[in-house]
């Protein structure tokens, strides 16, 4: 099992038809994803590669029956693709995009929460999900994963996502899920919505949580671990050298008034239990001996 | 981006919040005939993107066009916490009764806008907040809803402000969060927000954060950010659309992605090494991208090799190997590159650098070898 999304999840654009909407949509299509159609109501009719372009995502879920929309608009039309996606009933919205203004972020997340509750908003400024093997929706390279299981990786930075995989891979363990949440000051889903369902996935044995500095979000995470996790956990913390009040190029990435180092969020972690790397290579190995310690 | 005072002033002003009627000037003989224009006494305030100008002496009263020249020739020029005062804002005294303090901010872990009320304001909010947490009246936004006029009220009345307050602090409330909202901000504070002795509640101060990414849709922030602080790295970094900080190690940094540019910089930490700062050429960087990223660098004094860590994902390999290729073919780049690169057409990458190897290019397979490599070169 993965968790969010699987080889049976049918998926559609918003923003196909643009040049990185173009080549993420096909490419995820060749890594096996049931990329079903695209959104744009100027190109209505038309298709992209074969992949028939509707003018709304209420038409294109009514023809195609997709349930997964991913999002390739720019920055100033993503809180309207968000909210017609959500009002179209997609399960779940994949917002690649960055550069989204913070209040838009935080309309938008609030209002879906309330209206839809049957919506999840993941991102934006996110690299998408992976069920390696299965479906692989947003700008990951599928083939640094190996499909199978038995870890699930969540993490606020899309580059050290890859790299993740990649040590994983290399090691030659396999990966359930792989959940990019972005480093965005609102990201739609979070650790903790991950790592529940890591929980409850019965094929996730043990779970690889890569953060970042700035805000509190790992601490809160480190608590959930803490209360209601059983299963392993692996961590690396990004920006240990970071100075104090720089924006480090995430808009959620600061440290501020002391709050929010990588230090303080290390020793959460620690305290929870979690196995903490100093480096993603460090990680990956930590990871390396959990999987090896479950005899797996 | 943040605001100077008399830009965060200028903006609120826009909103209808009260604030004193003053001038920006950047001569002497400027602030003078300001401070004459406006009557006396004026406040001279020190313009600078750093807290504690006041006990620095960069806030002073003048009574008169003797002292306005005095203190405008003191503050011009002064260096609080190394920002040199190139701009100060000249602006009528006021009468103060009492210091209050009110901010609007994205709580990100509620994911809520945070609105924050104190009776005890003019001093640091995080010193209230440690000492005496109870003083500050919090409320909670959620952005569908909005701010409502009675919400604003009984957080006032929560707040406990002196009664007289009440009217004045719940306008000003009002217009201070479409501010922020309207006004795509990260920040919104007024500290001291005063009652003055005549019942007006007015505010003394400004502090306000745009946020960059909102941009798009408003105009004149051009001028706001060519006031930012910016040390000359920065600048040419930021001319040409990259994020970039800068550090002062001498081994130069760049990556593709925040989160891999900060791995980047610690690793070259933990190998002994020192990074000479940190830029991440974001996602979807080109071949132009790169090599302006390179340029950047280059012209860093201190820099003494070149880390290049790239892991594609919609940054594609070979368009970055194309960049530093192009690059190398535009400027004289004289530290020596080590390079990681993998993910998407990582292997086009390679091939292509490879084409181009030389004791002053060299490609690494994993980014604690390469690490080692450039801060060995860098010694």
């Amino acid at each position: 099992m993965a968790i969010f999304v699987d080889e049976n999840t049918k998926v559609l654009y918003q923003g196909l038809t643009g040049s990185q909407g173009k080549f993420y949509g096909l490419r995820n299509r060749d890594y096996g994803t049931q990329v079903v159609a695209g959104v744009n109501p100027k190109k209505a009719g038309t298709d992209v590669d074969g992949i028939p372009v509707y003018a709304t995502v209420a038409e294109a879920k009514e023809a195609t029956g997709a349930t997964v929309s991913c999002v390739f608009i720019p920055a100033p039309g993503v809180q309207s693709a968000v909210l017609e996606a959500a009002e179209a009933g997609m399960e779940l919205v994949v917002v690649i995009t960055e550069g989204v203004p913070a209040q838009d972020e935080a309309y938008f997340f609030n209002k879906v929460k309330r209206d839809f509750p049957n919506t999840r908003i993941l991102g934006p400024n996110c690299p998408g999900i992976i069920s390696p093997g299965k479906a692989n929706i947003g700008i990951t390279a599928g083939e640094i994963a190996k499909p199978g299981g038995p870890v699930g990786i969540v993490s606020r930075s899309g580059t050290l996502t890859y790299q993740a995989l990649y040590e994983l891979k290399l090691q030659d363990i396999g990966v359930t899920t792989c959940v990019g949440i972005g480093g965005d000051p609102v990201p739609g889903t979070s650790f903790i919505d991950c790592l529940e369902a890591f929980e409850a996935d019965p094929e996730t044995k043990a779970v690889m949580l890569i953060g970042e500095i700035g805000g509190s979000a790992e601490e809160e995470a480190a608590e959930f671990i803490k209360n209601k996790m059983t299963k392993p956990v692996s961590a690396y913390i990004a920006g240990v050298t970071a100075p104090p009040g720089k924006k480090m190029g995430h808009a959620g990435a600061i440290v501020s008034g002391g709050k929010g180092t990588a230090a303080a969020k290390m020793e959460a972690l620690t305290d929870a239990g979690v196995k903490v790397g100093n480096n993603p290579t460090e990680a990956g190995e930590l990871m390396v001996e959990i999987v090896r310690g479950l005899g797996l | 981006m943040d605001l100077l005072e008399y830009q965060g002033k200028q903006f609120f002003a826009t909103y209808d919040i009260p604030v004193s009627e003053g001038e920006a000037v950047t001569t002497v003989e400027d602030a003078v005939a300001a401070a004459d224009r406006i009557g006396y006494p004026v406040v001279v305030k020190a313009q600078v993107h750093v807290g504690g100008r006041g006990k620095a002496g960069g806030v002073k009263l003048a009574a008169n066009t003797a002292e306005a020249r005095e203190h405008a020739e003191f503050i011009l020029g002064l260096d609080i916490k190394g920002h040199i005062v190139k701009t100060v804002w000249i602006e009528s005294a006021s009468d103060i009764a009492e210091e209050y303090y009110a901010s609007f901010t994205l709580d990100r872990a509620a994911k809520k806008h945070l609105g924050m009320l104190s009776a005890e304001g003019g001093v640091e909010i995080e010193s209230v907040a440690e000492t005496n947490p109870d003083a500050i009246a919090k409320i909670w936004i959620d952005p569908v809803d909005g701010l409502s006029e009675e919400t604003a009220r009984s957080w006032v009345e929560a707040a406990n402000l002196n009664p007289a307050a009440n009217d004045g602090a719940v306008d000003i409330l009002l217009k201070l969060y479409r501010a922020y909202t309207e006004g795509d901000c990260d920040l919104c504070e007024i500290n001291p927000l005063i009652l003055k002795p005549t019942g007006e509640v007015h505010a003394l101060d400004a502090k306000v954060t745009f946020d960059g990414n909102a941009e798009f849709r408003h105009e004149g922030w051009d001028v706001i950010d060519a006031t930012q602080i910016r040390d000359e790295r920065e600048q040419a970094a930021h001319d040409k659309g990259l994020q970039y900080v800068g550090l002062d190690g001498s081994v130069g940094v760049i990556a593709n992605g925040a989160g891999l540019a900060m791995s980047t910089v610690d690793i070259v930490n933990q190998v002994g090494g020192s990074p000479a700062n940190f830029l991440d050429i974001g996602g979807g960087a080109n071949a132009e991208v790169m090599a302006g990223a390179l340029e950047v660098i280059n012209n860093d004094p201190n820099v003494k090799s070149i880390f290049i860590n790239i892991f594609g994902g919609i940054t594609k390999g070979d368009e970055v190997a194309n960049g530093i290729v192009t690059a190398l073919g535009r400027v004289q780049i004289d530290a020596p590159i080590v390079i990681r690169i993998d993910g998407t057409n990582a292997e086009q990458g390679r091939a292509i650098l490879a084409e181009h190897a030389s004791d002053k290019l060299q490609s690494k397979s994993t980014m604690i070898e390469a690490a080692k490599t450039a801060v060995e070169l860098a010694k």
